[in-house]
């Protein structure tokens, strides 16, 4: 028993490499993925201490509304163009709608606490999900992948004496990742409203009385992670299909978030790698012991072994209390 | 204007303890729970089947919840799992003790939740808020995937769910395929009567107030003697007792087994947890309100509407069902933040002046 656990998924490791290799990249983009949904979290978190439940769904709702329109559109400008207007629609759409959450929801509930603000967005998931369905049908669509100049197939890598399958797709998620969590850190290092962002994460009062808007923060900051959604369902999409069923998903950004700790962009992504792949190897190396599946829960056991030692979280602030 | 106290003098202390100190109060209260145990003369056996039995589990449910989440100030994800314990308890119990009472198996399995969720209590002394809530959904995962791959649990039986067996009280199946609703509904509103009564007493006594000083500040009641983590512990188990004879009777009372194979799933542990954020955070009137509109409301449009002449297909009508709640969720959270049980006493200050408006 104790061999099985803890000499022998070693000795495997060691002599096949390959696998090890593509286990550990698999990890890796399923580490990516986790880390796009998390940084949605996360902005939001950030700038206006709002739990979002709703970002799985928002990622769902953005994936159906870019091939929503794509369906409309193609017919009268033809494929290609069609596949980017739609992008750039759909982009639109994601504005309309944090600019409606800012105004609906968020500003009536000003000053409420946490938990209140958190079942606020329950409502939101609510209401997406029947206006989704109700629009686009319940079906789960086919992502245009082509179309929107991604790149399509695998390649092969014969390295350490065996055979590596990476998909391109998944290459081109974890440029477009690094591209956009790149772009994120610049625009909150180096513009006007970045360093507006940071200062409401700071404090909200403090802010204010500079003459910071909080409502005009929010707005960003919802549209900012209406985007991360749009990329994360373009991503998520096409490996698989648009459906609801993403967002359940979409729960695995929360151990990611806890290990990375709620306030910190950079934990978003090393902690949605650390689970990535910790949930892949584990699943593949130690799951056949106890009967496989274990990938639905190792990740958040990791996640509670983290915060036994760190309660704040990998990057997370010190949480200080005052009586 | 419905009532006034007007010539009731509380001359003891016991008396203005008491949990109902209005004379008012306590008939109203008798007449709801008579209404209670008579409503099976005056409705069919759909109504109680469809309607009041899950009703009366979900409020259950939210009772225990409310008095971790709404009293202790603990966020749990992990409702839905120690419900399942509790019902997968009850089941082996009364397999392998056929012959004692399946009312005191479905009490005695509270005990086993209460177990398992002391144990994923355990990091809650030094976590809290946002960060427990997502610890705790380890042991919402962790322990769905037990149900499913511990053969063991549902007795290796091939559909991989449990059949509830048929166990009688006086001679009358009160479960199994056999019990009528009615008979189910009445055990059932018996158990939550008497929980309730229960849970309104810890909630008030020296639990209570300990509880509740957690809940406030957790460090400054450490200040003034109480201790976190007995504390802290004690609420998880007695949460998840409810909880767990909430589970047992889900599975025993109304699903009867069959399609519960995965009905312990993290989707219900998110309702419950809404039922008492919408119904009222530390309150038990909240739990019942909570799990009142939560779950009649999908009910009323999905028969009301056609009822009434609104003309709406099956998969039609599950889309309004969630706009519809989405925004009641939003509309109410904005009306009153704490909840319909707070909305309810305002409405009752508001009468009692009336019409003076102070």
């Amino acid at each position: 028993m104790l061999y099985n656990i803890f000499i022998d998924p070693f000795v495997q490791m060691a002599q096949m490499p390959d696998l090890l290799v593509q286990t550990l990249w698999e990890g890796l983009v399923a580490g990516v993925l986790y880390a796009l949904i998390a940084l949605g979290f996360v902005l939001i978190f950030k700038a206006s201490g709002v739990f979002n439940f709703a970002q799985g769904i928002m990622v769902v709702f953005a994936g159906l509304t870019l091939v929503g329109l794509y369906e409309k559109l193609s017919p009268s400008t033809g494929q290609g163009l069609g596949a980017f207007l739609a992008l750039v629609l759909t982009i639109g759409v994601m504005f309309v709608l944090a600019w409606t959450i800012e105004r609906v929801v968020l500003r009536p509930l000003v000053n409420q606490p946490d938990i209140i603000l958190f079942m606020a967005t329950f409502g939101i998931t609510f209401f997406l999900i029947g206006f989704g369905e109700s629009i686009f049908g319940g079906s789960p669509k086919k992502m245009i992948t082509e179309q929107l100049l991604l790149p399509t197939g695998a390649i092969d890598l014969n390295i350490l004496g065996g055979r590596v399958i990476i998909q391109k797709l998944d290459i081109a998620a974890a440029v477009i990742a690094g591209l956009m969590v790149a772009g994120l850190a610049l625009f909150f290092q180096y513009t006007r409203i970045g360093r507006a962002l940071r200062a409401v994460a700071d404090s909200h009062k403090a802010a204010l009385s500079v003459g910071i808007s909080l409502n005009q923060i929010w707005v960003i900051v919802w549209f900012t992670a209406g985007i991360v959604a749009l990329v994360t369902g373009i991503m998520w999409g096409a490996r698989s299909d648009v459906s609801f069923g993403l967002s359940v998903i979409a729960l695995k950004a929360l151990p990611v978030l806890i290990l990375g700790g709620f306030t910190s962009v950079p934990g978003a992504i090393v902690g949605g790698l650390i689970i990535g792949i910790g949930e892949k190897m584990g699943e593949f190396y130690w799951g056949p012991l106890v009967g496989g599946g274990i990938e639905s829960w190792l990740a958040y056991i990791i996640a509670l072994a983290f915060l036994l030692f760190r309660p704040q979280g990998l990057f997370g602030d010190k949480i200080i209390e005052r009586i | 204007m419905l009532y006034r106290e007007a010539g009731q003098f509380k001359t003891t202390y016991e008396a203005d303890m008491a949990v109902f100190p209005i004379r008012q109060d306590r008939i109203g209260l008798g007449l709801i729970i008579l209404a209670a145990f008579l409503l099976p003369l005056f409705s069919s056996d759909f109504f109680i089947g469809t309607v009041m039995v899950p009703f009366l589990v979900f409020s259950l449910a939210a009772i225990g919840l409310n008095l971790l989440t709404g009293y202790t100030g603990l966020l749990s994800l992990g409702t839905g799992a120690f419900m399942g314990v509790g019902a997968y308890a009850c089941y082996k119990l009364t397999i392998a003790f056929p012959e004692v009472n399946v009312l005191i198996w479905i009490v005695a399995s509270g005990f086993f939740s209460a177990a398992v969720g002391v144990l994923f209590g355990l990091p809650s002394l030094r976590i809290k808020g946002f960060y427990l809530a997502v610890a705790t959904l380890a042991a919402q995962f962790f322990l769905e995937w037990c149900f499913v791959r511990i053969p063991w649990l549902y007795n290796y039986s091939s559909s991989g769910s449990i059949d509830v067996p048929t166990r009688t009280l006086f001679d009358i199946a009160i479960t199994g395929p056999q019990a009528t609703p009615t008979t189910r509904y009445l055990v059932l509103l018996s158990i939550v009567v008497i929980f309730t009564w229960i849970a309104s007493n810890i909630v008030r006594g020296r639990i209570g107030r300990m509880w509740m000083a957690i809940r406030d500040m957790d460090i400054a009641a450490e200040l003034m003697g109480i201790r976190p983590l007995q504390t802290k512990l004690l609420a998880f188990a007695v949460s998840s007792f409810y909880c767990g004879v909430a589970g047992a009777v889900m599975m025993f009372l109304w699903y009867g087994g069959g399609e519960a194979k995965d009905a312990f799933n993290i989707n219900l542990s998110f309702n419950i947890l809404f039922m008492i954020i919408i119904g009222g955070l530390g309150s038990l009137l909240g739990a019942f309100l909570g799990a009142g509109l939560l779950h009649l409301v999908p009910i009323f449009l999905k028969f009301g509407l056609p009822a009434l002449g609104v003309p709406i297909g099956g998969e039609t009508a599950e889309h309004w069902t969630h706009i519809i709640i989405g925004m009641l969720i939003i509309f109410f959270l904005i009306v009153e933040p704490h909840g319909l049980a707070r909305l309810w006493s305002i409405t009752k200050q508001k009468l009692r002046m009336w019409p003076f408006p102070y």
